[in-house]
């Protein structure tokens, strides 16, 4: 009974959807005031029979209800209460469901936080998310029905995919999926502006809020998903360039980039054609990463089961909503006067440049992922793009952003003074000569030119960022007054600034710096590394709620000193019959030991084990922390708030005016 | 209208072709380039039986199947019942290799769901299955008379390959001297 719920509430928020998507684009189109009045109405009813669908599904899990195809798939009566309400994710249907859904929520907000909006503009927002949402409750309900039901249920279900049990992967998806799907908000804004013609800055200020919230989902998901993937898959790696990985690393380099164009058309009037286009590709982008996960036309440790018929929808969704986007962005863009100049040496060219550069990754990692596609398509048979063409790509294009990011934010808009600011900026040249020769050189156990560049790169981003808000002081204000002084956005660029310094730190030294070693221990045999000795203590075997595991012992000490004890597992999920590797950790802000359980060798006792000394490796996820952080104190700052004040007290003005 | 405001549509069409296309191939179906080369030889302790040992050169003279599988793939309890179809009502001569298992388990497994296999080679180390190409399991190679890999598949046997392609293959190759 419950999943027949869901389905008819499935089937309804579909029909909400579409009311919500034709009524106000057509109402705003024709000047019809009470069909451009449905929007919110429509859109909240959407969001409530979502969360009812929603709802069901999770119930069908937690009540064990394996006559529902898709929890006997992924679930199991022995599965731990988190993983049954995080399984409602973790497979095609169930995920696709919760895509709808925070596409739903989005719209929601929308609908509550847009008071400072035209109500025009607000409807044609929403109307264009709805359609969005038909789109992608069509799929579901044609392809991917969550609520199908079983014939025959069995009695009992085939489990959850064991990689997915696990609490950072529990909530990296949702995470994710909020940011990409925040995305269409700022699509969606950028597609209203074209449809009402006005493409100026106005439309910018409202979609910046939106964007920086959505662009710190993303950050955080991409974050708890490398994460994820350095301690469960035990290889001691933190970014693999997967094509799906790519798929969520992609929008998020176009988001940054239109959050930075973003800031310029709202408050210079330039870029504006640009700005809608990265509105448009970033959402494009999401869009794309969800087709490339669920079409299986790439393999990846992540990819879905897979079923053309999927394939061909999405691809044709994909067609219609980016097809359609570009088509009214080459109408609309064409009309575009843009008077404002700029000259070379100013923030404007600054931020163009971080543009170009962010772009040009994009495409680069674009082009990296779809290659091998594209050389199977033209019959030049399977090749795979891995690590080395990442890497030997990305990094010569991020040098240049990390050495432009701290200048930029010091150039005035207009136009600034070249020789002026290079006299502003030689002390911290140097000063980032001498630390990037210095510290590599008195800390490190070897001298490497990455490490020289790295720490150079770092200190220059720390240091021309710190000068940012030292020269808010001055002009008869005091260094407290001035900070106290800044708002909630310079904090936020900031701090994202810093985690970029602190990011290329973390990246830096852990590659360059990090020690691995594959032994074979015996109970009691020793190994050093890194200045650690390794004292492999043997293996017991252990009962987990639904998996057995073979839970090592590795001791730890420096110079005789106890540091840790660590508990590797080798894991047999009792249904799937999967081996999963848990290694053992000891974190730290300077170095991590990990160690990770091969394979039994021999009758002794003996095991294969790995361990890895990793320095710094935990700055790269705290460096997107920072980042995060920042994107937070941004899209918090008052000013919005502000503008949303003044527009509602100019409202009720006018009405009290007309009823006076 | 400008024609450069259409560049970004020009692009994106011609992603949308690329990902056409790539709808229509399959992304795991890597050829070997061991396919008309001579099959490596394997020696590897028998699963049923350890003191027995499987080797590659006993099957000589006759067209047979080498399926990699393990207990601990999904796919590969998938594809079981279809292999002993294969092995029953068709005739086919299966050699397995189970490949980093557990004795017991795999022993488990073929006594609760049946035994296709005239013999299973025991590869928990992965010795044997390195000379093979092999990265996932299931696989199956199709071996001729003299001993040459003929055909390989990535992923599960089903009736449908059998129908359209695997059956005609082996028929085929019955005929060769």
């Amino acid at each position: 009974m419950i999943p027949e719920i869901g389905h008819l509430a499935l089937i309804l928020a579909l029909a909400m959807a579409l009311a919500q998507g034709l009524f106000p684009l057509i109402g705003a189109h024709r000047g019809i005031p009470s069909w451009v009045a449905m929007a919110k109405p429509a859109a909240q009813a959407h969001l409530l029979f979502m969360l009812v669908a929603y709802g069901c599904l999770t119930y069908a899990f937690l009540v064990h209800d394996f006559s529902v195809a898709y929890v006997a798939h992924n679930s199991n009566t022995q599965l731990p209460t988190l993983y049954l309400i995080s399984g409602v994710w973790g497979a095609h249907e169930g995920s696709l469901l919760f895509w709808a859904l925070t596409l739903a929520l989005w719209t929601g907000a929308v609908t509550f936080f847009s008071r400072s909006v035209p109500q025009v503009m607000v409807a044609r927002v929403v109307g264009v998310m709805g359609l969005v949402s038909v789109g992608f409750l069509l799929f579901m309900l044609l392809t991917s029905n969550p609520f199908d039901r079983l014939f025959n249920p069995p009695a009992e279900g085939r489990d959850l995919n064991p990689l997915l049990q696990d609490p950072g992967l529990a909530i990296h998806p949702p995470m994710l999926y909020m940011g990409y799907v925040g995305f269409s908000v700022a699509f969606a804004f950028a597609i209203a502006a074209m449809l009402g013609g006005r493409l100026d800055a106005a439309w910018a200020r409202w979609s910046r809020p939106w964007t920086s919230v959505a662009w710190v989902f993303l950050t955080l998901g991409i974050v708890l998903g490398s994460w994820w993937a350095y301690y469960e898959l035990g290889w001691g790696g933190w970014w693999f360039w997967d094509p799906v990985e790519n798929a969520s690393f992609m929008p998020w380099i176009v988001g940054t980039a239109l959050m930075h164009s973003l800031a310029v058309t709202e408050k210079r009037g330039a870029f504006k054609a640009w700005t809608v286009l990265l509105a448009i590709f970033a959402f494009s982008l999401s869009l794309l990463g969800t087709f490339l996960v669920r079409s299986g036309v790439l393999t990846s440790v992540h990819a879905f089961a897979t079923d053309p018929a999927r394939g061909v929808f999405i691809l044709l969704f994909l067609g219609v909503v980016v097809g359609g986007s570009l088509l009214l962005y080459s109408w609309r863009a064409a009309q575009i006067k843009s008077s404002v100049k700029f000259q070379l040496v100013s923030r404007e060219t600054g931020l163009l440049l971080n543009n170009v550069i962010l772009v040009v990754t994009a495409c680069s990692v674009l082009l990296g992922t779809l290659y091998p596609l594209m050389i199977d398509a033209l019959g030049g048979g399977k090749i795979s793009v891995g690590p080395p063409y990442f890497n030997s790509v990305f990094i010569p294009l991020t040098v240049p952003l990390a050495l432009l990011v701290g200048v930029g934010a010091l150039l005035r808009w207009k136009s600034d003074d070249a020789a002026a600011l290079a006299v502003r900026l030689l002390p911290h040249l140097l000063i980032s000569v001498v630390a990037g020769f210095g510290l590599p050189l008195i800390f490190a156990p070897s001298f490497s030119w990455g490490a020289v560049l790295g720490v150079f790169l770092a200190t220059w981003v720390l240091f021309t960022t710190l000068q940012w808000l030292r020269e808010r002081a001055g002009a008869g204000r005091g260094l407290w007054q001035a900070l106290r002084s800044t708002p909630r956005g310079g904090w936020g660029m900031v701090f994202g600034h810093l985690g970029i310094a602190v990011f290329v730190l973390g990246v830096a030294l852990t590659s360059i710096y990090s020690t691995e070693k594959d032994l074979r221990l015996e109970p009691g045999e020793n190994y050093s590394l890194g200045g650690y000795d390794f004292l492999f203590e043997g293996v017991d075997v252990t009962q987990g709620p639904n998996f057995t595991a073979n839970r090592g012992r590795v001791v730890i000490s420096r110079d005789g000193a106890h540091v840790a004890t660590l508990h590797p597992e080798k894991r047999v999920y009792a249904v799937q019959r999967m081996p999963m590797t848990e290694a053992g950790i000891d974190a730290g802000l300077f170095r991590d030991l990990f160690v990770a359980l091969g394979e039994p060798l021999g009758e002794e006792g003996a095991w294969a084990v790995r361990i890895y000394h990793k320095p710094f490796v935990r700055w790269i996820w705290l460096g997107g922390l920072f980042m995060s952080l920042g994107g937070l104190l941004a899209a918090s700052d008052r000013r919005y708030f502000k503008l949303a004040r003044k527009a509602r007290l100019t409202a009720d003005q006018a009405a009290a005016g007309a009823t006076a | 209208m400008k024609a450069r405001f259409l560049i970004p549509l020009g692009i994106f069409l011609v992603v949308v072709v690329f990902l056409a296309i790539g709808l229509t191939k399959d992304p795991r179906d890597v050829p070997s380039v061991l396919i008309n080369e001579k099959a490596p030889e394997f020696v590897l302790p028998d699963l049923l039986d350890p003191e027995k040992q499987v080797r590659s050169a006993d099957m000589r003279g006759r067209v047979w199947l080498l399926n990699v599988w393990g207990t601990w793939c999904p796919e590969c309890w998938r594809e079981h019942d279809f292999l002993k179809y294969l092995a029953k009502s068709e005739g086919v001569a299966i050699i397995g290799i189970d490949w980093r298992d557990e004795r017991g388990e795999a022993l488990a497994f073929l006594r609760n769901k049946g035994n296709p296999f005239l013999a299973v080679g025991f590869d928990p180390d992965s010795q044997a299955i390195m000379d093979w190409g092999v990265y996932g399991a299931p696989e199956t190679f199709l071996i001729d008379k003299k001993g040459f890999i003929r055909w390989k598949h990535t992923g599960a046997i089903t009736s449908q390959l059998w129908r359209e392609e695997l059956k005609a293959l082996m028929q085929r190759l019955e005929a060769e001297s």
